[in-house]
């Protein structure tokens, strides 16, 4: 199996405002394709965990791998190269530029990476939406949309580069039953097509249960 | 480009999503850039002006007789007394004529010289004007009236009549008009002009000179050399001062010092002879950067409070730019384009606007005794005024959105994500 992640012995600190160990000695593998789960008491610091494997927080001591290669070190140019070509992130709350429109939003990402022309990104991004449902909504502004609307744009934004993981920190947490449902089921057929990887955090069983591998973490630890 | 492209693409949206509080700040901009031009433009205009009305008819060397006592002593020429300090009290000048001695030949060499743009000699009298029982001490001044015209615009201080017709008409006078004014004598009238020695001269008034100084209008008149030398009951050869214009002004002070010597008389250059009018312009000037800066600076604080709180409003756009891969760098150029972008704006505006007031300005009737060649008020167009203003709102803008756009661009991202 090729490992996307890896991480070894991660450990991070805060030290305001009492000196306080929030990871111990993370060491975990998240392979191609695979759906992982993230659970554990509120606090226990998985959102933590995941801002340090989406390179979004450099402040930790241990190892970060991506695809094999080490991003630990690594300058923050270079890591934004890496989120913006690698790694979507889908947050729990809905994310978006609320001034920009929904097709927009999902072309931002891409003509960042500038691997493409303009309208070859708008062909893209509105694929994204299609297949998220959407696609009728590419033209209005973000902020008028529905929360549930909201999350499947930033599905279709984390989508438009072709990542190699999605990392979503509560993604349906802040959705009602039918709309969380809807959420986890495009992610549970985004991981079922193709060699993407998920990672999500989430408080529920039921749906932490429908996934390939429950990681489950008390007080900074991986306790399975 | 592409690159640049989204960055303003992104600039612009939110922009047009603060459209008031950036039209606000622009015209900030607007406000201190037209205040410049319109200052700059008027204050200079003004300066060169005043500066026009002196030094236009400033010779650019004068050279004439100063009466003043002699240097050398009788004493001098003795060997006897050459080691010792001698002291020669209460040293009067001697009366000399202020003729200028072998004038013609110093003429012919000035005009000789391939720096030296033209040569107008005068020959000033000391006359009365009488007319009827009325009689007023004034001075005339012998010209050659075209090279008057040519060297010094003679001609823009002739206010009625045409100065030409000097010398067409041997027998007439341009005639200051305070004289005029105090005799009640017009264009065409007769006046006649007492010497020192007794004599009158009869004249035909064909101009009325204005110089817009009333202390020189009330006893200045303009008549041909041969009339003011024969006022003087003096030859052909009695010049009182020589004129010179020079290609180069910057070469008045080496030519005035070197007439001085070769000839033993006074020569006075330009730079000298106002030395006063330059510092009273660089002040002005000075003045007006002042006021100017001033502005922008007020500007500039706008610039900068508008973008910090665009920066603190836009808090989730940039976690969520640096979180899909935008980097500090990124974020720091959408920022900084901004404040550009409304100094761009607002300094284009404010050109405008600047250019337009000064128009108007321009087309404002400003009539005064003083000025009689200015009917309106006088702006300077310099461009390069225009260009230093928009050179400033950029560098002002540049400089208030800097410290805002570093300090998006440090925000961390995870820190804004956290506080949700
Ligand atoms: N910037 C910070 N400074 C100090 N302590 C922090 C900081 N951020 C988080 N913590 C602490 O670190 C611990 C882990 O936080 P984290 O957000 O990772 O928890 P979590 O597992 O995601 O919880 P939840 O399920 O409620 O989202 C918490 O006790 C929190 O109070
Ligand atoms: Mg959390």
């Amino acid at each position: 199996m090729r490992e996307i992640i890896r991480t070894e012995r991660v450990s991070k600190y805060f030290t305001k405002p009492v000196m306080f160990q929030v990871l111990r000695d993370i060491s975990l593998v998240i392979n191609a394709g695979e759906f992982v789960s993230i659970m554990g008491k509120s606090g226990c610091g998985k959102s933590t965990l995941l801002y340090v494997l989406s390179t979004m927080d450099t402040e930790y001591n241990g190892t970060l791998y991506l695809n094999g290669n080490q991003l630990t070190g690594r300058n923050a140019g270079e890591l934004a190269r890496v989120r913006n070509e690698e790694i979507g992130f889908v947050f729990q709350f809905h994310y978006l530029l609320p001034e920009f429109t929904v097709l927009d939003n999902v072309m931002l990402p891409a003509r960042k990476l500038g691997k493409k022309t303009v309208s070859e990104i708008r062909a893209s991004a509105l694929e994204k939406l299609q297949l998220l449902g959407i696609e009728d909504q590419a033209n209005k502004k973000a902020n008028m949309l529905s929360g549930g609307q909201k999350q499947r744009v930033a599905i279709a934004r984390a989508l438009i580069n072709e990542p190699k993981i999605i990392m979503g920190d509560e993604p349906t947490g802040n959705l009602d039953s039918t709309n969380s449902e809807n959420v986890f089921q495009i992610f549970k057929q985004l991981s079922r097509n193709g060699d993407l990887s998920l990672l999500m955090v989430t408080h529920d069983e039921d749906l932490a249960r429908r996934t390939d591998r429950i990681i489950r973490m008390e007080d900074g630890q991986i306790v399975s | 480009m592409r690159e640049l492209g989204l960055i303003l693409d992104i600039t612009r949206v939110h922009l047009m999503s603060r459209l008031k509080q950036s039209t606000v700040a622009a015209l900030g901009v607007t406000f201190g850039i037209g205040m410049f031009i319109i200052l700059m433009g008027f204050m200079t205009g003004l300066n060169s002006l005043l500066d026009g009305l002196i030094l236009n008819r400033v010779p650019h060397v004068a050279i004439f007789n100063d009466i003043k006592p002699s240097d050398h002593q009788p004493i001098d020429l003795t060997q006897e007394f050459t080691n010792s300090l001698n002291v020669v009290r209460s040293i009067k000048p001697r009366s000399t004529k202020v003729r200028i001695h072998n004038a013609t030949p110093i003429i012919e060499y000035l005009r000789n010289d391939e720096r030296v743009r033209g040569v107008s000699p005068q020959s000033a009298a000391k006359v009365f004007y009488v007319s009827g029982a009325l009689q007023i001490n004034g001075l005339a001044n012998g010209i050659d009236v075209r090279e008057e015209i040519r060297l010094f615009n003679f001609g823009d201080y002739i206010v009625e009549g045409d100065p030409n017709n000097l010398w067409r008409d041997s027998k007439g006078i341009l005639l200051g008009a305070g004289v005029a004014a105090k005799m009640s004598l017009g264009l065409g009238d007769r006046i006649q002009l007492g010497t020192i020695d007794g004599g009158l001269l009869p004249l035909k008034i064909v101009g009325i000179y204005q110089s817009g100084l009333r202390e020189v209008d009330d006893i200045q008149s303009f008549v041909n050399i041969k009339t003011a030398q024969q006022l003087m009951g003096e030859d052909k050869n009695y010049l009182t001062d020589i004129n010179v214009n020079l290609w180069d002004t910057d070469e008045a002070v080496g030519m005035a010092k070197r007439i001085s010597e070769q000839f033993n008389l006074t020569a006075i250059d330009i730079e000298t002879a106002n030395a006063q009018f330059e510092t009273g312009s660089n002040v002005r000037n000075l003045i007006t950067f002042v006021v100017s800066i001033t502005l922008l600076l007020v500007a500039g604080f706008g610039i900068y409070n508008i973008l910090n709180m665009f920066i603190y409003e836009k808090m989730n756009d940039i976690a969520i730019l640096k979180a899909t891969g935008f980097s500090g760098k990124d974020v720091e150029k959408i920022f900084l384009s901004q404040a550009l972008i409304i100094g761009l704006v607002g300094g284009v505006a404010g050109l405008i606007l600047g250019y337009s007031v000064s128009v108007i300005i321009d087309h404002t009737p400003f009539n005064t005794a003083a000025l009689p060649t200015i009917e309106t008020y006088p702006v300077n167009f310099n461009p390069m005024y225009y260009l230093i203003a928009l050179m400033f709102a950029l560098l002002a803008t540049f400089l208030a959105g800097y410290l805002p756009a570093r300090k998006a661009k440090w925000i961390d991202p995870v820190e804004i994500i956290r506080g949700q």
